[in-house]
């Protein structure tokens, strides 16, 4: 019974997911400003590390934390990098 | 003491964090705490502003005023989501507030709650003014947010850290 | 997988469900809304809520089902609630910059002064 729900709701949770990445994809290539590409990869790298969190669920292995983790830093590091760009490759000061 | 382990709260949450990623064992505790010891050592080189701590029975009670306040803004965003906007009603809009306070942390901390609450963001801090410039996503009255943010947040911020 | 107690596995459903809900409808934000602006705060949607139910349902799911309290997510919730803040200012201030020198009308309480 308890086995079935949690099939159940982790499948539901990552359909949910799935859409929220293609939706963030659709904003990357959409843009239409270049902070919109970035603000669509900032969205897609936190989906796909929730997705990675709930597939860890689903197969009752820890294993997919740290790829949850790593994905974390490198989206943070190349977001960041990415908004100092916009903020100083462009700016007259 | 000031010596050997200038950074304590950076070390204590280093050593925290190790001891969550791995296993609570006694090795594991030798070598967390050995990391922490040299990694907040390093944090020195950056020279950072020291922090001091207040009333810190209030930390507790900011903490859940937080998590209900978040959860609240996250159902309202949510359902002007959905909604389209109460059907193209709502106006969002920038508005500036003056803060009191200059401690860089207790600054730090706000950008923190503004971010993490869905329907303010943070654009900017004039030091010379004082002033923080908000994007708000549904602006109904701009006094109600300055009271939030003045009232509420940096208040309870200053009592803790000033 | 390994058989939790009913009560458990409906809250760690639960909190699944909440998490991914809240991170959907954020990035339906982020596809629908209009300025960048309003976009902005679409994606704190699956920053706060949406991370802290996913994170506290794989810690009620790990430390039941191993028998150990197992809080290793948790590093990432502080992660991400120590990373968006940094992320999301530089971007808006990034597009602010930008806006103003392209002379962009944005209208700032202080630019009207």
């Amino acid at each position: 019974m308890s086995g079935t729900i949690l099939l159940v709701a982790t499948l539901v949770a990552q359909g949910m997911l799935v859409i929220a990445m293609l939706l963030a994809v659709l904003r990357i290539l959409r843009g239409p400003r270049a902070q919109d590409r970035v603000l669509g990869l900032d969205t897609l790298y936190v989906n796909a590390m929730l997705l990675l969190i709930t597939m860890g669920i689903r197969t009752g292995s820890i294993f997919f934390f740290e790829a949850s983790l790593i994905i974390g830093v490198l989206g943070f590091v190349s977001t960041l990098a990415l908004a100092k760009f916009l903020m100083r490759g462009e700016v007259i000061e | 003491m000031k010596r050997i382990l200038p950074h304590p709260f950076l070390a204590l949450l280093l050593l925290i964090v190790w001891l969550v990623l791995t296993r609570f064992t006694p090795g594991q505790f030798i070598l967390g705490a050995a990391v922490a010891l040299v990694a907040s050592r390093a944090m020195s080189a950056l020279e950072p502003t020291p922090i001091t701590l207040r009333k810190v029975h209030r930390i507790p009670v900011l903490l859940g005023v937080l998590v209900v306040d978040i959860a609240r803004s996250n159902f309202d965003v949510a359902r002007l989501i959905l909604n389209g906007g109460r059907h193209g009603k709502r106006r969002s809009g920038m508005i500036e507030i003056e803060l009191e306070t200059r401690n860089r942390t207790a600054l730090a901390l706000l950008a923190i709650i503004v971010t993490a609450t869905p329907g303010t963001a943070w654009l900017g801090w004039n030091p010379r003014r004082g002033v923080l410039l908000l994007h708000v996503f549904d602006l109904v009255e701009e006094a109600d947010w300055k009271d939030l943010i003045k009232n509420r947040y940096e208040k309870a911020l200053r009592e803790i850290l000033e | 997988m390994t058989e939790l107690p009913l009560w458990a596995a409906i809250a760690v459903a639960f909190f699944l469900i909440l998490g991914a809900g809240l991170t959907l409808i954020g990035s339906i934000g982020l596809l629908r809304l209009r300025s960048f602006y309003d976009r902005l705060h679409a994606p704190t949607l699956g920053t706060s809520w949406g991370a802290l139910a996913t994170i506290l349902a794989s810690v009620i799911f790990f430390s039941i089902s191993e028998r150990r309290l197992v809080l290793h997510d948790l590093v990432i919730g502080f992660f991400i609630m120590c990373t968006t803040p940094v992320t999301l200012m530089l971007l808006g201030r990034a597009a602010l910059y930008r806006d103003r020198s392209e002379n962009t009308p944005v209208v700032t309480p202080s630019d009207t002064e």
